[in-house]
């Protein structure tokens, strides 16, 4: 094992919220509140200390209940959320496939929106420029390419999105139960298309309560539980412990 | 800070692509389109020069070239620094999924009222001509308040646009400020008619004021005062700086606000 790089690392992460009680966004509330003394903050830790590393080529299953701090982890990863503690250290470009289709402009029309969200993922211009046909091809929409994306159906905008950021071969690769994108013949194509990253040797970070697919897909897995790191290891032993009534039985409380 | 050259190359592009998303959509679904840049300050100053020659009786030949220098320079600040203040919020749903470096969102609200600021140009030029008033060799001082203008825009906007992400009555108090800096501004009165010793602060504390004296003097042939030059160019580098130092001090904590 000592021959394979280290893609990501990820030591210590912690990531905080400061809740005030009940939110606070005007300034008159604000200076109020402060006179009187009553700004009241929670503390509420998202994630509490994670530390693992991923060598190129793994797949990690990230499991855990509902608000267990799995999407924080991948915010954190992707770059969007800054963590309050810790290091992450990654190499090579990440792809994130995070609620798909959501940085679209919505009066902007398929084919505009090819270019600024392709550029938004740090795409040069003369690669979307190639890469043009090919996304609309794989997106497959038709003459909907040319229409503003506020009239697409929300599978249509999943679609053009995954299309977008797929269409590079990235070195870590984030899903968020996407496999589950568009409609049947969609699905297909994008699983397949998933599935060459995958033989190519991708480092994946995949989230999914679906456990035939963990269990197929992954290598590795490790289980969140109240944003504290709890179990790391292959990933059937991870979905075992996930299922299993230790895991299962606390976060009922 | 060979970091932020390196991200600035990595993400050009996608600057260009926010400005020109911001000037296509500011358009989309008009008539006109792109022709309402110079269609909008000519009317409106079609309108402020009947009112003010004769109501007000002010009946000089340039009288429309001096409302255009400061009317144009004057909606550049104000357009540009509201949508650098609104510029985070609008686009929340980029910034919750994809890592961008944040400060492109208020510079390309800044950089996109400043082309159509540049386009709108023409207008003034035609009008001059029209009205008599030619080119001479001081018009090339207008550069100076051209480039003040715009660094003075973006230090407010970046100190704006971070505000007001924490707290949304900012863009209602800043609709009022700049109503405040217009009346401070001497678009439709001459500053001497106005002018006196106790007021005269006022326009001396106004950086939008000295850029658009500047920018007057270039158009119609004279020196510029250097004194407000110094004090503009002064006041916009102090507002870039501290708008960068705020703006990333407090950039991590947007999403939480978003």
């Amino acid at each position: 094992m000592a021959d394979k790089e280290t893609v990501l690392t990820v030591d210590n992460v912690s990531v905080k919220y400061r809740l005030t009680e009940e939110k606070v966004d005007n300034l008159k509330e604000y200076v109020i509140r402060f006179l009187k003394r009553d700004l009241k903050y929670k503390d509420f830790l998202a994630l509490d200390g994670v530390s693992f590393s991923l060598e190129k080529g793994d797949r990690l299953a990230i499991l855990g209940s509902n608000g267990a701090g799995k999407s924080t982890l991948l915010k954190v990863i992707a770059g969007v959320l800054k963590q309050s503690e810790g290091e992450v250290t990654k190499t090579g470009n990440v792809v994130p496939l995070l609620e798909l289709g959501a940085g679209f402009d919505m009066q902007y029309s398929g084919a505009e929106n090819i270019y600024l969200y392709g550029s938004m993922l740090g795409y040069p211009k003369d690669f979307i420029k190639a890469k043009y046909d090919e996304i609309v091809e794989f997106a497959d929409l038709g003459e909907f390419i040319n229409m503003p994306v506020k009239n697409y159906s929300s599978g249509m905008r999943a679609r053009l999105g995954f299309a977008i950021a797929t269409v590079v071969e990235p070195d870590i690769l984030i899903l968020d139960e996407v496999l589950s994108v568009g409609d049947a013949a969609f699905k297909k194509k994008s699983e397949k298309k998933i599935m060459d990253m995958f033989d190519k040797g991708t480092t994946v970070l995949f989230v999914s309560h679906n456990e035939d697919q963990v269990r197929k897909l992954c290598s590795k897995g490790i289980v969140l539980k109240r944003g504290k790191l709890v179990y790391s290891g292959t990933a059937n032993e991870a979905m075992d412990f996930y299922l299993g009534k230790n895991y299962q039985g606390n976060s009922q409380k | 800070m060979k970091e932020f050259v390196e991200s600035f190359k990595k993400y050009a592009f996608f600057l260009s692509q926010l400005v020109k998303k911001e000037i296509k959509l500011k358009y989309r679904s008009s008539y006109l389109g792109v022709i309402w840049t110079l269609l909008e300050p000519l009317l409106t100053m079609i309108v402020l020069t009947v009112v003010f020659t004769r109501l007000f009786g002010r009946d000089t030949n340039d009288y429309p070239v001096y409302i255009l220098t400061g009317r144009l320079l004057f909606t550049f600040y104000s357009g540009s620094t509201m949508a650098a203040l609104k510029s985070v919020r609008s686009h929340a749903g980029m910034i919750k999924k994809v890592y961008v470096p944040k400060y492109m969102y208020p510079l390309s609200g800044i950089l996109s009222n400043y082309v159509t600021f540049l386009i709108s140009l023409i207008v003034l030029a035609v009008v001059s001509l029209v009205r008599g008033v030619y080119p001479t060799l001081w018009l090339f001082q207008a550069l100076v308040p051209l480039i003040v203008v715009f660094f003075l825009a973006l230090g407010t906007g970046l100190i704006l646009s971070t505000v007001a992400v924490f707290f949304r009555d900012l863009e209602y108090l800043w609709g009022v400020a700049t109503m405040i800096i217009m009346y401070a501004s001497a678009i439709f009165y001459k500053t001497e008619t106005v002018a006196t010793e106790r007021n005269i602060w006022i326009f001396r504390l106004n950086p939008v004021y000295a850029v658009i004296d500047n920018f007057r003097s270039a158009v119609f042939g004279g020196p510029m005062d250097l004194g407000l030059t110094a004090y503009a160019a002064g006041v916009s580098a102090a507002l870039v700086v501290l708008g960068a130092f705020v703006f990333s001090k407090n950039q991590d904590r947007f999403i939480l606000h978003l």
